[in-house]
């Protein structure tokens, strides 16, 4: 049993926590959130630098290898930051599915490009009236010539507006499959717009657009078990990223209890307080022990393994934000509740968190399923 | 022992749906209903429907225009509305600074500010809060110097709701800097066009402009509206404050609330099912429900007991803020829970009455554009009017002598 950190994972770590706390600082991602972007361009080459945007591939296709664990240390800095670059949506998941299912040729010509950061990705998956269903498909594809026609559409597609290409599923061959589809294909057309915690998603609709035989990501009518595991891979990244924001939240949360003053004396002193921050420290422990399980076992090769691991982390990480986001904001009395402090940033990410790839009810639920197997 | 409404009860509810269905209009209760986004002119035109009905105060005496009707009355009355969708009466004129305006104020000052509350010529706000006295209110530090026959106001009040529509403003200020802090507060009423008064805007975590900062530079305010005795306000101040926990259940608020949480379930779609038949997410709404009950009567054992002792509402006032403002919360979660990913869109538009929706958002023009931004709304709702962290001292040091 080991818990530690290589020294190679340490000092990435520390690099994206220096940038962190010199280039990426609140008020600057308040600037970022209300641009028409909603995101740095200019971090997004820096990460690039730094690598990590070519972290889980092989090193075959420009990639360093990396596992899990490296994208949860990643993620738990980006958290820190409440980075609003669209990391999951093209690394994790779209990076994840061509690393995953992607043949030779997608590969060598994809992946450099994430990992150079000059191609965006978004996953076109989920549909209206399927809430967290990851089964639930209508979008069709149909025999086009050699190649294939998509017709559907597609709700709450994350990072969809910066996107320079999708990955969307369709149904065809009595399953589902996924194709590449260029954003600017005609017949193509997005309704985009900020989310909640100030990053950009988009509606999709697909009317006839035309993709070739090429396009297609793994083979026909199997992509469900590929984008399982893609949308587990994500959910290890979101619990990872929900660690970062937790144990920010702790030390700001802290530091108010120590300066603010009432009564003659800090807050702190109270002692309903300093139990209700022992429980958001607590919680905030037990979250990170799920979320390092859920990375650990996210790149395992029993399938059943990996996603009972998963569930079971996204549901307790979820419980857990809800406990943490909630308190940190009540310690904070009125200014818990203002868009000026990061703290109520923080909390809304955090609740955003909870309800994307599955709520804790859904993921309880998929876990407690597994008992009846077990 | 009897939980049924007597006949006169009933038929009083009779009459106050009749009149809800023939004067509330109905893009008022559109707006309501749909959680949208409300103007000035909402509130202040159902002020006046009330008014012309004779119903602008229903919790004030009939000798200032009040209804007089009994806590019973009232109760149905406030569910009735809520049920209905009226916009809400806002409570800094008709009651906060009212009651203590009858208690405390002398006649002339009852004359000028009353009726001007009731017919709704007067927008009120409350000056209470300091960016350094929250929950230890009695450290407040705004200054009120008497120069001849004026105050001369300076500092800074904070999370004052709604404060840019105002045309009043009712302070606590500090007239004393000697002896205990309670002892050196004053209970002053302002005129917000006051040359000197400043209104900053405060975005809250939904985006909306609700709350500001009011700064006081040199104001000038007559000692005429000066509430009661110089260095008394700490007094009028717990007695407001004890009038402001009264309403603060909003159980009809919460039932109506929870209706629209059922029939959102009943909506969307999980499973290929309506939510509401997925046992996971029903119990929840099941157990608020079992809260919603149990405040109801809570809330009606409270009031009933204020109506045979007619003085200040009791400790157990705590009670129903603690849960009335809880209830509140779990409901905007559950609802935004409820919408799945739909949940994450931000619709600037989307509160606006007017709003259609468009074709690529589908069903979503219906209710969900709202939903999360009110759950990130109501966290005010446990820290506002007494922090539930100070309602609880109340309980423990009022009612249970710890």
């Amino acid at each position: 049993m080991n818990f530690n950190y290589t020294e190679e994972q340490l000092a990435l770590q520390d690099t994206l926590r220096r940038f962190i706390a010199k280039d990426y600082a609140f008020e600057h991602r308040r600037t970022l959130a209300k641009s028409d972007d909603g995101f740095d361009r200019e971090a997004w080459k820096t990460f690039a630098d730094f690598g990590i945007l070519a972290l889980p591939f092989h090193e075959d296709f420009g990639g360093l290898n990396g596992t899990a664990v490296d994208t949860m240390l990643v993620m738990e800095m980006l958290g820190r930051g409440l980075a609003l670059e669209p990391y999951v949506s093209t690394v994790v998941l779209c990076g994840g599915l061509i690393r995953d299912a992607g043949s030779n040729e997608q590969k060598e010509t994809l992946l450099p490009e994430i990992a150079g950061g000059e191609l965006m990705l978004a996953l076109a998956h989920f549909e209206a009236g399927g809430r967290y269903q990851f089964d639930h498909v209508a979008t069709t594809a149909t025999a086009n010539g050699s190649g294939w026609k998509l017709d559907g559409t597609k709700a709450v597609v994350l990072g969809a507006p910066s996107a320079d290409k999708l990955i969307v599923s369709a149904r065809c061959n009595g399953g589902i499959s996924l194709f590449l589809v260029d954003a600017n294909s005609p017949g193509l057309s997005l309704r985009a717009y900020p989310t909640q915690d100030g990053a950009r998603a988009a509606n999709i609709k697909l009317a006839g657009v035309e993709v070739g035989a090429d396009s297609m990501i793994g083979a026909a009518g199997e992509a469900l078990a590929i984008v399982d595991r893609a949308l587990d891979y994500a959910n290890a990244a979101l619990c990872a990223e929900a660690i970062g924001i937790m144990s920010a939240l702790n030390e700001v949360t802290l530091e108010y209890l120590k300066t603010r003053k009432q009564f003659g004396v800090p807050i702190g002193n109270f002692q309903a307080l300093q139990h209700r921050m022992a429980d958001m420290v607590i919680a905030t422990e037990q979250a990170r022990s799920m979320a390092t399980l859920a990375a650990v076992r996210a790149d395992s090769p029993d399938a059943a393994e990996r996603s009972r691991a998963v569930a079971a982390a996204k549901a307790y990480v979820t419980q857990s934000a809800r406990l943490v986001g909630q308190q940190a904001v009540q310690l904070h009395g009125g200014m818990g509740v203002v868009d000026e402090l990061n703290v109520g940033h923080y909390f809304k990410r955090l609740t955003m968190i909870g309800l994307t790839f599955g709520d804790a009810d859904y993921h309880l639920g998929k876990f407690s399923d597994t008992l009846l197997t077990a | 022992m009897d939980l049924n409404f007597t006949a006169e009860e009933q038929a009083f509810r009779e009459t106050v749906r009749d009149f809800l269905r023939a004067k509330l209009p109905s893009e008022l209760s559109r707006k309501v209903l749909g959680g949208k986004r409300m103007k000035k002119d909402d509130y202040v035109l159902w002020q006046k429907i009330l008014h012309e009905q004779g119903w602008g105060a229903v919790s004030w005496p009939e000798e200032f225009g009040g209804t007089g009707w009994n806590a019973v009355q009232q109760h149905i009355f406030d569910e009735e509305c809520a049920d209905a969708g009226a916009p809400m009466q806002l409570p800094f004129g008709l009651k906060m600074v009212a009651p203590v305006i009858m208690k405390f104020a002398n006649p002339a000052q009852q004359q000028r500010f009353l009726p001007r509350i009731i017919d709704g010529s007067d927008w009120w706000c409350q000056g209470y809060s300091e960016p350094g006295s929250g929950s230890d209110l009695a450290s407040l530090k705004t200054r009120a110097v008497r120069e001849g026959d004026h105050y001369i106001i300076n500092g800074q009040k904070t999370w004052n709701t709604l404060g840019q529509y105002a045309d009043w403003i009712f302070c606590l200020v500090r007239t004393s800097t000697e002896g205990r802090q309670q002892a050196g507060i004053s209970f002053l009423l302002i005129d917000m066009k006051s040359p000197g008064v400043t209104v900053r805007p405060i975005i809250m975590l939904d985006g909306e402009h609700e709350i500001n900062e009011v700064w006081f530079e040199d104001v000038k305010v007559p000692v005429e509206n000066l509430i009661g005795e110089e260095n008394k306000g700490w007094t009028y101040a717990k007695f407001l404050l004890g009038h402001e926990r009264t309403g603060i259940a909003g159980v009809g608020r919460s039932k109506r609330e929870l209706k629209k949480l059922k029939a959102i379930a009943k909506k969307e779609v999980a499973n290929g099912k309506p939510l509401i038949e997925d046992q996971r997410f029903r119990d929840r709404i099941a157990q608020l429900e079992l809260e919603i009950m149990a405040l109801e009567i809570t809330n009606l054992r409270v009031i009933s007991a204020e109506g045979k002792e007619k003085g200040a509402p009791r400790p157990e006032a705590s009670i129903l803020k603690i849960k009335g403002s809880e209830i509140q919360q779990l409901l905007t979660e559950l609802q935004m829970q409820a919408l799945g990913h739909y949940a994450l869109p931000y619709i600037e538009d989307g509160l606006n009455d007017a709003w259609q929706g468009d074709p690529l958002m589908d069903a979503y023009a219906d209710y969900a554009a709202p939903l999360s931004g009110h759950y990130f709304n109501v966290r005010k709702t446990t820290i506002y009017g007494g922090s539930n962290e100070i309602q609880k001292n109340i309980i423990s040091q009022m009612i249970l002598g710890l």
